[in-house]
């Protein structure tokens, strides 16, 4: 097992929302619950939840887009909460995001060229020739040709620019990057190729992965582990080797609502329902009146992480 | 036979360009029967769906071909006919349950303007009709539900008023664009299984249209993939997927991220190489750019669309 580089203590943030587009009552949303969770140095670690379940807000406060209300992340030695703006530029540099739609993350109105060599001058990395083989090498790496550095982003399609954007990632080196559904928005051959691009820098550079997206069985094909979110709160983190094995009951759900091509077993769906309203979350455990094993008290008490086996974490009354 | 789709084209006309969408598409469902149409974005899968309806948008022209439903072709109804059959024998669920349901009108409203425009019924009766509808879609509490705004309810909810309204008048016909595409899983093989039943219940036949083939698979007992505006294979769902014939159907089958995959060690997914799009303008087949099982007459050529075993079909050189 590699050592522990990036620490998520005790994370949360909530943001003030009205309660009804005319009300003027306010309630807490629960974006991010008490998080806590390590990364280790050079995996690949999956994030998979539902829509509103807070792994978005995430990806933002380890990016510093979002500060934090309480909790610590620390990386390697430094402690990264707490930092002031300038202090906080070396992380800036260290770790890069990719986001979900690749029509909105890239500026139209520059060229891929310009787009690219934008983090070079704001972190004042190399003159301009060594900028401009930079450019070269991250194109040549994603794949793409050089040639297409004098062209826009509305002339990509939807891969290309998808490329673009892990490219202005990796231009900086980073020892981190955060995507954030990157693939969601394209076509499962295109997210093929996406998918590989990203597992081969991986491995080629050492960089280490927060892949967050809401589909598992694309996460499970290709993370090393895998943590799972519902409503703010991390419920269970597993190995690779832990996938296939007992779950917490909402991992179950999720499992099971991929569809198969073979379903040897029927379930019914029906009875698991919708999330519940993010704002007025149920007392106890979050997911049981979703759950169809539950007790009496998971009504009462928050169940909090535990190991159940080695590596092996779920937040859960029934083990 | 309740709709044949026969040699459909159709083109999208710009000022420099001629962009073939629909390029010579065949196929048709019989009554209580469910087909697939499965391709990547582009292939025209949902301008195929929307000429059925009479709903092409300009500058999109059905330049030839035949939609034959209950042996009568839609081309040649004028526009008033069709829209009595819309809504009533052929209606459509979109993708995006948000951006398809009028938010300033409650859910109630929708649901019984169905009754009232085709069948004349008193806004009454088609508040009984209506909440016996959301009833059968499993809609939680629906007497209350029935003065909701769209915006009150989740996306789930939501699509389910949506298959509420749909299914409204009794269609023949039922077309599924997308319908669980903007839906979380656990939602998502929730609307899957009520279709299921419905479709049980009501014997309406359904085009499902998707990207996804796993879940296409879960409802249709054939698919018939589409790139680049041509059907390139049609079969039924368990064979598609035990012997898939094109490369392009082999790739996209490959290229899926499968649960049944997972293992211990294998870390990596399955490509097919290239771009999708801009492949109409050729002579041959549209797949060949991208394809490795390329023959020489691949790029000059295209294929016929063959039998190539009972209830299989194929376009492509390798089967000639």
């Amino acid at each position: 097992m590699s050592e522990t580089i990036l620490a998520i203590q005790n994370l949360s943030k909530k943001y003030k929302i009205k309660t009804h587009p005319f009300s003027l009552k306010y309630a807490w949303l629960k974006a991010v619950n008490d998080v806590s969770l390590n990364i280790r140095k050079g995996e690949l670690l999956g994030l998979v939840g539902e829509s509103g379940c807070g792994k978005t807000t995430l990806a933002k406060l380890l990016l510093f887009l979002e500060k934090p209300d309480q909790g610590k992340i620390q990386w390697r030695d430094t402690l990264l909460t707490g930092l002031g703006p300038k202090k906080l530029k070396f992380w800036r540099r260290l770790v890069q995001p990719i986001f979900q739609d690749p029509f909105a993350s890239l500026n139209p109105k520059q060229t891929i060229n310009q787009i690219l060599q934008e983090p070079l001058l704001i972190h004042h990395l190399g003159d301009r020739r060594k900028r401009n083989r930079a450019v070269n090498q991250v194109l040549t790496e994603v794949g793409l040709s050089p040639k297409l550095k004098t062209a826009y982003p509305h002339q990509l399609s939807g891969g290309q620019r998808q490329r673009i954007a892990i490219a202005r990632a990796l231009i900086l080196k980073p020892e981190f990057i955060i995507a954030d559904e990157p693939t969601s928005a394209l076509d499962v051959s295109v997210q093929a190729q996406i998918v590989n691009l990203l597992l081969e820098s991986q491995a080629k550079r050492q960089i280490t992965y927060l892949f967050i997206s809401h589909n598992l069985s694309l996460v499970a094909n290709i993370a090393e582990r895998i943590a799972v979110m519902y409503m703010g709160k991390v419920i269970e983190i597993m190995e690779r080797n832990q996938f296939l094995g007992e779950h917490h009951p909402y991992t179950e759900v999720l499992w099971s609502s991929i569809p198969r091509l073979e379903r040897k077993t029927k379930i019914n769906v029906q009875q698991w329902g919708e999330p519940p309203n993010p704002l007025f979350l149920p007392s106890g455990c979050v997911f049981h009146p979703r759950c169809k094993q539950k007790i009496e008290i998971c009504k009462k008490e928050v169940p909090s992480l535990k190991e159940i086996k080695p590596g092996h974490w779920i937040a859960c009354h029934l083990f | 036979m309740l709709l044949k789709v026969h040699n459909l084209h159709v083109w999208f006309r710009k000022k420099k360009e001629t962009i073939p969408a629909v390029n010579g598409v065949s196929f048709s469902i019989a009554q209580d029967d469910t087909l697939g149409l499965v391709g990547e974005s582009g292939s025209g899968k949902t301008i195929t769906a929307l000429a059925i309806l009479g709903l092409v948008p300009p500058p999109g022209e059905i330049i030839k071909g035949e939609i034959l439903f209950l042996g009568q072709n839609l081309l040649f109804l004028p526009p008033k006919r069709w829209q009595q059959l819309r809504g009533k024998e052929i209606s459509i669920i979109f993708q995006d349950p948000m951006t398809s349901l009028n938010p300033v009108f409650t859910i109630g409203e929708q649901i019984a303007e169905v009754f009232t425009h085709h069948f004349e019924y008193s806004t009454k009766e088609a508040k009984i009709k209506a909440i016996e509808l959301l009833k059968k879609v499993g809609i939680p509490a629906a007497e209350s539900r029935l003065n909701a705004y769209p915006h009150q309810l989740s996306g789930g909810l939501r699509q389910r008023v949506m298959i509420a309204m749909a299914l409204a008048a009794q269609p023949k016909l039922l077309i599924a664009d997308e319908p669980t595409t903007a839906l979380d899983v656990t939602v998502q093989a929730q609307i899957l299984e009520l279709m299921l039943n419905l479709k049980r219940q009501m014997g309406m036949s359904i085009l499902f249209i998707s990207h996804d083939l796993t879940v296409v698979a879960q409802v249709v007992r054939r698919i018939a993939v589409m790139y680049a505006g041509k059907i390139t294979e049609m079969a039924n769902t368990e064979e598609l997927f035990k012997n898939p014939l094109h490369p392009y159907t082999q790739g996209l089958l490959n290229a899926i991220p499968r649960i049944e995959d997972v293992s211990d060690k294998k870390r990596h997914l399955r490509t097919i190489a290239g771009q999708n799009g801009q492949a109409f303008t050729t002579l041959g087949c549209p797949f060949a750019p991208r394809c490795d099982k390329r023959l020489p007459i691949c790029l000059r050529r295209m294929p016929d669309f063959r039998e190539y075993s009972e209830k299989h079909q194929v376009a492509c050189w390798l089967y000639e």
